[in-house]
């Protein structure tokens, strides 16, 4: 178990080096002087050879990516050339609100998700298990940009039950929240009633069944336990997919989160808060899904741990 | 020689094998009412997007003032914009360009994701373990975050926006295809192909790939509908197509300054993204089913 932990731990590394180069590579690989991408729109030549010297352009580029990691590692990722504020300050003020708005999407997202799976795999073939069915499909497929704004003509222009944008009260945060975790939760529809249909099947359940326990002992305490071990892969990368998917939902609700922060610096050109923005994304995601796969190896005895081979 | 004739007498059997294979798998396609209602839908914008001259009913961009905002009559079936523009029309010359990213950006996944996959997986080893640790690399941008990273190195645009998420699907095809080589490579026949002194390249695209085919489709009917929606994301950020392509997310975009007063123009082509997707999506639904012999 540990040793397969410490190998999951040093993939790790190179993966996130990995990242740290595409990060890097993203100004260099622009058409034209990364000093004046980096600079910004309205730099004077004065500043862009600031630039150049701050960033060590004239140098070859390994050295400057030596000098990237030292500052990543320093927690140095360069100013902003809008605001010329730090990148770590700007993503420091804006981080928490992106994690509180991922946080309740997913609660909201596992506990719907999770719930309806649950009752369409016991009452399989039902109108409830068709209807919600049907709604994952769409959920799926709805655009969740598009989601956002009809759920804000419904519920702010037209009901005027909620605010349509902006952070404050947890009022701000219901439409947000449901729109970014809609597409989540009818994932989570699908995996657990298809799961949950599959454990149903196995002899345990049978035998559980014939021992004369009730359907409830048999269904929440001997079913769902395995039944929720694939849920639970999914709803650590479905953490990382929100966090990501959030750039599309904070556009529309004007949430001041990093996912707008994102948007905005690659609208105006603010390339060191695009870096800056996109590699806290990445390791994030990166961490998730590491914790992800020591979580499974703890929830599932059957994962083996030795050899090459094993995702 | 006798490789010669082993072949001779394999190559009829396999292709009579090949067609039931495929009528089974209809018919059981046929049968899925999901599925079918799927195709429907696909064939629904496909004839759409063929005939979109005939279809539209005004030019998508010619703008007339007097019409500006109009809500949907008789004379514009789903109303104007802003700039008196047709939305009909728009949307269905754009029924064009969300296909055609949907079918280009899974075209380049398959193209370089399949060729990955299959090497990495056939080949093991070092060659193997580098190459997963690339695919690992492209993962850990969620969703469509690698696509956003692409798009900004490589600027907006209609045609950048399908690299961009063709670029974005390849590791998805490399996973994929390097798991079903891992468990096609240990059949009996490859041993036999190699045995008759084939050589790598023809192994693996001759033996072993063909039968990796139905996860591919499968996948690939899924990812034409991932691609579409993070194509329209691309357009509503103002990363993808620009002003006046009628590109759906785009439209959208476009109509939300308008939205208490001019809704249908964010209503409409978020139903038209969500119908297309939901079309392939219930297909990859029925294919998956229809390519599994457990769920037959």
């Amino acid at each position: 178990m540990y040793q397969y932990i410490a190998r999951r731990l040093l993939l790790t590394v190179p993966v996130v080096f990995g990242v740290a180069v595409i990060v890097f590579s993203i100004v260099r690989f622009l058409p034209g002087d990364p000093a004046r991408a980096i600079a910004g729109v309205q730099a004077t030549p004065e500043f862009i050879q600031q630039v150049r010297i701050r960033y060590a352009l004239d140098e070859p580029l390994h050295v400057q990516f030596g000098l990237y990691l030292r500052g990543l590692a320093r927690g140095d990722l360069g100013q902003s050339t809008f605001t010329r504020r730090p990148v770590t300050t700007e993503i420091a003020e804006r981080f928490p609100r992106t994690l509180l708005l991922a946080s309740i999407s997913l609660a909201f997202a596992t506990v719907l998700g999770v719930g309806a799976g649950i009752v369409s795999a016991t009452r399989r073939n039902s109108l409830f298990d068709n209807a919600s069915m049907f709604i994952a499909l769409v959920g799926v497929a709805a655009p969740v940009f598009w989601l956002a704004l009809m759920l804000q003509l419904l519920f702010a222009v037209q009901l005027r039950l909620l605010p349509a944008t902006g952070m404050g009260s947890w009022r701000h945060l219901v439409l947000p929240a449901v729109t970014l975790g809609s597409a989540s939760a009818a994932l989570m529809a699908r995996i657990t009633r298809s799961s949950m249909l599959e454990v149903l099947r196995l002899d345990f359940i049978t035998t559980a069944r014939a021992k004369g326990l009730t359907e409830r002992v048999v269904i929440y305490k001997h079913a769902l336990k395995n039944a929720l071990i694939p849920v639970v892969t999914v709803l650590g990368l479905q953490f990382g997919i929100l966090l990501g998917g959030a750039v599309l939902t904070e556009t529309v609700f004007a949430w001041p989160g990093v996912g707008r922060l994102l948007v905005d610096a690659i609208l105006r050109r603010d390339y060191p808060v695009v870096q800056g923005t996109v590699m806290l994304l990445a390791l994030l995601f990166v961490l998730i899904n590491l914790v992800v796969d020591i979580v499974y190896a703890f929830l599932d005895p059957r994962i083996h741990y030795q050899g090459g081979s094993e995702e | 020689m006798s490789t010669a004739t082993a072949t001779d007498t394999t190559v009829p059997k396999e292709k009579t094998k090949k067609t039931s294979e495929l009528k089974e798998v209809l018919k059981h396609l046929i049968r899925n009412r999901a599925a079918v209602a799927g195709l429907v839908i696909i064939g629904f914008f496909l004839i759409v997007a063929v005939f979109a001259p005939f279809i539209a009913t005004h030019s998508p961009t010619a703008t007339s003032l007097v019409t500006r905002l109009q809500r949907p009559s008789a004379e514009h079936l789903l109303g104007t914009d802003e700039l008196g523009r047709d939305l009909f029309s728009r949307m269905v010359f754009g029924s064009r360009i969300s296909l055609n990213i949907g079918l280009i950006s899974t075209l380049i996944g398959v193209v370089f994701g399949v060729p990955i996959g299959a090497v990495s997986g056939y080949y093991g080893g070092k060659l193997d373990i580098i190459t997963q640790r690339f695919i690992d690399i492209m993962i850990a941008f969620p969703g469509i975050l690698l696509a956003i990273v692409v798009v900004t190195v490589l600027g907006v645009g209609v045609q950048n926006v399908m690299i961009a998420t063709g670029i974005a699907s390849v590791p998805v095809y490399a996973r994929l295809v390097r798991g079903s080589v891992l468990a096609v490579k240990e059949q009996s026949y490859v041993a036999a192909a190699r045995a008759a002194g084939l050589g790598d390249f023809s192994i693996i695209f001759k033996h072993i790939l063909p039968n990796c085919l139905a996860p591919i489709i499968v996948q690939s009917t899924f990812q034409i509908a991932t691609s579409i929606l993070w194509a329209a994301g691309l357009g509503f950020l103002g990363l993808g197509a620009q002003a006046p392509t009628p590109e759906w997310g785009a439209i959208l975009s476009n109509g939300r300054a308008y939205i208490r007063t001019a809704h249908h123009l964010t209503t409409y082509p978020g139903l038209a993204i969500l119908f297309m997707v939901l079309g392939f999506n219930l297909v990859g639904d029925g294919l998956r089913d229809a390519l599994d012999p457990k769920t037959r």
